[in-house]
């Protein structure tokens, strides 16, 4: 592999699914970024530092949307006593995109506490926005002592059972699941029986050539069970989508990027905009990791996600807010 | 919260009781008794410290969150024996276990935070 080709990886998807090498060098951590272009089945990922040899037709999308996560809203301690800041940076960074957004997936923990004002003061930052439309899952922190009763009132109209939904935009599929909810002592994220059968159901008519996102504030894959970081029953969800071409899937939770590619689903996680979290295994404890202050903007972020109609891609590329 | 303190106040005060009753007999006993009759577990760094505590019958059990994230206290019995509202940084829940008995718990929002009161 010359020197100009290191940060490029070429994956074929039409072989076993899974090639170890590919897996590894598609991971990428906080503060690292990747881009990465879906073409008939093969996946191309670039560092965000060779972004300027992707071509111009790479980049023009059909439909554009971004998602912001772990805003956390409420959170004080020294990891970062301005979470209303960053947020207000996060949005300006969504404002400042080159093409703009259509709207916004939030993948839960909007606030850090369940607070009536928490969900206030988000909701009032967002309105600033371009992008006026925003999508909701909850996080764990979204739906204590009520079983999610507010969130449900506030952002799940319309939603099936404990706040799932689906819809449809410029011909991609996207799914919002809920994996907070009813948590057993020593599991992970769990989606349930009763959810599993909507989703079963609600993509059993998409074409092959159709593409699907997937949003819920649990990584669906396995990133670190022994915090959690995983969800008990994503194979079978993941097993429902095994028919179509594309699958794209984006979480928060982690408090850091990450990306993994099986076969046709390709795993996100987006960086918070409130505080990073150690990598897995890496401290004591998932609890929020303390950077100099100078560097907190760093390892916070929003995700950009483009589809290009007709070249099967989908392109998600991380931002730091620094 | 408050109604599991006063339950505490009682259970001090009757663990005071028996001491009284018993004067002269085994003073250091009795002290020591006091002693047993709160219990504390820490939450720290996401997990409950000491996991297992054995404690005697009449032991009020207090949970203080020392973590920079919230947490909560509920037994994984199905009715719940007890669980605690969410507990933010430096918040308490306290529970007296009056039955001998083991009772698991675990935190709801944290599921892999898991522990266990044994009571004798």
């Amino acid at each position: 592999m010359s020197e100009k080709k290191k940060d490029e990886l070429l994956h074929d998807h039409n072989h076993d699914g899974i090639d170890r090498r590919g897996f590894l060098k598609c991971m990428a951590w906080a503060g690292t970024g990747a881009f990465c272009v879906m073409k008939g089945g093969v996946l191309n990922s670039y560092s965000l530092s060779r972004m300027s040899e992707i071509s111009t037709a790479d980049m023009m999308a059909e439909l554009s949307f971004v998602q912001i996560s772990d805003s956390h809203m409420g959170f004080n301690k020294p990891a970062n006593p301005d979470v209303v800041g960053t947020l207000k940076a996060a949005v300006d960074k969504v404002n400042g995109l080159s093409a703009t957004p259509e709207f916004m997936l939030h993948t839960g923990d909007i606030s850090h506490l369940s607070k009536p004002e928490e969900f206030d003061t988000v909701d009032q930052i967002l309105k600033s926005a371009k992008p006026k439309d925003v999508f909701y899952v909850p996080g764990e922190h979204d739906v204590l002592n009520d079983d999610g009763k507010q969130f449900l009132e506030r952002y799940g109209k319309g939603s099936k059972g404990r706040g799932w939904y689906s819809f449809d935009k410029k011909g991609v599929h996207f799914v919002g699941l809920v994996n907070v909810m009813n948590l057993k002592a020593g599991g992970l994220g769990t989606l349930g029986h009763e959810q599993l059968e909507w989703l079963e159901d609600d993509v059993k008519h998409l074409k092959h050539s159709t593409p699907i996102v997937v949003f819920a504030h649990i990584p669906l894959w396995s990133v670190y069970p022994e915090w959690g970081w995983g969800t008990e029953d994503s194979a079978q969800a993941l097993a429902y989508l095994k028919k179509v071409g594309s699958v794209t899937v984006l979480n928060g939770h982690i408090h850091q990027t990450m990306q993994k590619v099986e076969g046709n689903v390709t795993f996100h996680t987006a960086a918070s905009t409130a505080f990073p979290q150690p990598q897995p295994g890496k401290a004591d404890s998932p609890g929020p990791m303390k950077v100099p202050a100078e560097q907190l903007r760093s390892v916070l972020g929003i995700t950009d996600v483009n589809y290009v109609q007709g070249q099967h891609a989908l392109a998600v590329v991380d931002s730091s807010l620094a | 919260m408050r109604r599991s303190v006063s339950i505490a106040g009682l259970a001090a005060a009757l663990v005071l009781g028996i001491g009284v009753w018993g004067t002269g007999q085994k003073g250091s006993v009795t002290s020591a008794q006091e002693k047993m009759s709160t219990m504390e577990v820490r939450i720290d760094n996401f997990s409950f410290g000491p996991v297992a505590l054995t404690v005697p019958v009449g032991t009020t059990v207090i949970w203080t969150n020392r973590d920079d994230i919230p947490h909560t206290v509920v037994s994984t019995d199905d009715p719940k024996t007890f669980k605690s509202k969410v507990l933010d940084t430096d918040e308490k829940f306290s529970f007296s276990f009056s039955k001998a008995g083991t009772y698991p718990y675990f935190c709801s929002i944290h599921p892999k935070m898991t522990g266990k009161v044994i009571v004798q």
